[in-house]
């Protein structure tokens, strides 16, 4: 705004005989700057209720409650071992699974597709981010878990499971649910969020370096692969780290459908935790003031210093890039 | 190549047909790259839009039966009494609407902060980067945070822990379509403003606004679409509540948290309920973000 005020510099004189304007201008001013201020400090309220309420939890069982896997309620011993690795692999796995997806959408959106096409098929991905978390739950719960119980899991297990090394992770009995189920759960929902970033950001490569690659005889993956990732390289880790924190913290889906067990299994198919999920679904039975409350606000903090880490980092990457 | 071409007698006729294939194998494993990437992309986009079709499939085609007047009319009830969700729908409603009405002056005046006051500032830069982060911050925390402040001391969970949620998630929502909206706006409006003797506050909220209306409109119908899903963090403070109550300082009912609590039942109608739910808050949803956009593109 500094561009507008500055030049009415010789007119500070004639602002004054407004007197009742700048007074207007010094509450709105103040309201605007008051507001700014408070969204600090409810970033700052939220980590300190969190550690506050988690407080006990880490006094009474000190640095190894972040690797702990015990989670015994009625010895009264938490720990966060188990839904901190289960909150890890599911989000890395989602990750693995929706980056390749969401880069081609982009790669269509902004280069194959006809021109047309690019706003019902671009709206429609974006619809997939709007469907509320609690849809994809009960939709994994009951359409994606039966299939994968009775026919992938299964599959994967009777030809991969016998293999050297990577068949440790195809072992076990196909409930359906589990860290693999969840982790395609949250692919499908943080795909939009990538795949949109990124849609965006490949939108900024000016199109003269395009004409340029297409002049001398690239075809068109050669121009995604040779200028416009190159270009856009910061901004697209940018977008999947967006993705990551979303995957992070994802609560609803992963509830119904990570089988909700304190246990590390090393099969892809076992069912697992996440910090969120046992949360939620720990909530319920842990009465105010008790230990597995505090744990479960020390679960909460931790998440948030995870995730406030993973999206800090993607929006100083995208900062650089996309104009938001 | 030059050298066919200085001499074209002896090696010229070979080498040049020996090029030429080279060439030609070249281009066609070029040309099966491409042909390749495209294919997989094409097949990205078709699966990303099979699933979005899947969903919304699945929900018609469980949610679609149950849908009866009585959804609309009778209060969640026990298992086999033939229970509706019009304590849950109005809930619902109140919790969003409050929400909505507090976050969104909040998200007006931190988005206005950005965009008028604070550009390039360090405390603008701040509360930019903190509200881009509480923007896609885990919502359950969110919850977890409105417990700590507004149940444990009160000892209840109420319907007004829930709005408070609701209204911490949606400032960063209207925050950031606020300040996109008033940062298209050209400096020749606001000029025009101040050389009328507009002081800055009116030629903010009589000219930057007005002509912003349909971006920050946008914004809150986003933001009504994403608080009336949320779950996670009315678990821990509006709790959830099978009777009727309007009441703010006691649990209140929404359809989320029901649908939650439904969903996991073992009991068939009570599924069945969850499914019209899901039905009906999903299209909702999908609705508003449509007619959001619609308003957007109206502008341009």
């Amino acid at each position: 705004m500094a561009e507008a005020a500055s030049p009415s510099a010789a007119g500070q004189a004639g602002a004054t005989s407004f007197g009742a304007n700048s007074l207007g201008d010094r509450i709105f001013a103040g309201l605007a700057k008051t507001s700014g201020v408070l969204v600090l400090l409810l970033l700052g309220a939220i980590i300190f209720s969190l550690f506050w309420g988690g407080l006990p939890a880490f006094r009474a069982f000190g640095l190894p409650f972040l690797t702990s896997t015990d989670w015994d309620p009625v010895q009264n011993v938490f720990g966060a071992g188990v839904s901190i690795y289960g909150t890890l692999i599911t989000s890395v796995l989602a990750i693995a699974l929706a980056v390749p997806l969401a880069f081609g959408c982009a790669f269509f959106l902004t280069e194959l597709a006809p021109a047309w096409l690019r706003q019902p098929i671009g709206t429609a991905i974006e619809l997939l981010a709007a469907v509320p978390s609690i849809i994809y739950g009960m939709w994994g719960f009951f359409i994606i878990v039966p299939i994968m119980g009775d026919y992938v899991e299964p599959f994967f297990i009777d030809n991969f499971g016998d293999l050297p090394v990577i068949g440790d992770l195809f072992q076990g009995p196909a409930f359906g649910t589990g860290i693999f189920t969840s982790a395609l759960i949250l692919a499908i929902m943080i795909l939009p969020f990538i795949a949109a970033t990124m849609r965006d950001v490949f939108m900024t490569v000016p199109p003269v370096f395009k004409e340029s690659a297409y002049g001398v005889g690239c075809t068109t993956w050669e121009v995604m692969r040779s200028i416009v990732l190159p270009y856009t390289r910061a901004s697209v880790v940018g977008g999947i780290m967006l993705g990551l924190g979303r995957a992070l913290g994802e609560t609803m889906a992963v509830t119904f459908v990570i089988g909700n067990t304190n246990r590390i299994s090393s099969s892809l198919f076992g069912p697992g935790n996440t910090i969120a999920s046992i949360v939620a679904l720990e909530f319920p039975e842990s009465p105010q003031g008790s230990l597995k409350l505090s744990s479960l606000l020390a679960l909460g903090f931790l998440l948030f210093v995870i995730s406030f880490i993973v999206l800090a980092i993607s929006r100083l990457l995208l900062r650089t890039k996309v104009k938001q | 190549m030059s050298a066919s071409i200085t001499q074209p007698a002896s090696h010229g006729i070979p080498g040049g047909a020996r090029d030429h294939s080279v060439a030609a194998q070249l281009s066609r494993r070029r040309g099966r790259a491409n042909l390749i990437a495209k294919v997989l992309c094409f097949s990205a986009t078709a699966v990303a839009l099979v699933f979005l079709f899947a969903i919304l499939g699945t929900l018609f085609w469980l949610g679609f039966s149950g849908l009866h007047a009585s959804v609309f009319t009778h209060m969640t009830r026990p298992p086999g009494s033939e229970g509706g969700l019009l304590n849950a729908i109005v809930g619902s409603i109140i919790q969003t609407f409050f929400g909505v009405l507090i976050g969104t002056p909040i998200g007006l005046m931190v988005g206005t902060y950005l965009a008028e006051y604070a550009r390039g500032s360090l405390l603008g830069n701040a509360v930019r980067f903190v509200s881009d982060v509480l923007l896609s911050a885990p919502s359950i925390l969110i919850g977890l945070f409105a417990y700590q402040l507004l149940v444990a001391p009160f000892g209840g969970f109420s319907g007004l822990a829930g709005i408070a949620a609701l209204a911490v998630i949606v400032i960063p929502i209207v925050v950031r379509t606020t300040e996109d909206m008033l940062q298209l706006i050209p400096s020749s409006l606001r000029e025009a403003a101040v050389a009328l003797g507009a002081p800055k506050w009116k030629s903010i909220v009589m000219v930057c606004y007005r002509a912003a209306i349909n971006g920050i409109a946008t914004g809150v119908l986003l933001a009504i679409a994403r608080v009336a899903g949320e779950t996670a963090p009315l678990l821990f403070t509006s709790l959830g509540n099978l009777n009727w109550s309007v009441d703010l300082t006691g649990p209140m009912s929404s359809l989320p948290v029901t649908i939650y609590q439904y969903a996991g039942s073992a009991f068939e109608d009570w599924v069945q309920l969850a499914w019209v739910g899901a039905l009906l808050i999903t299209f909702g949803v999908l609705a508003l973000n449509i007619i959001a956009r619609v308003v957007l593109r109206r502008r341009s």
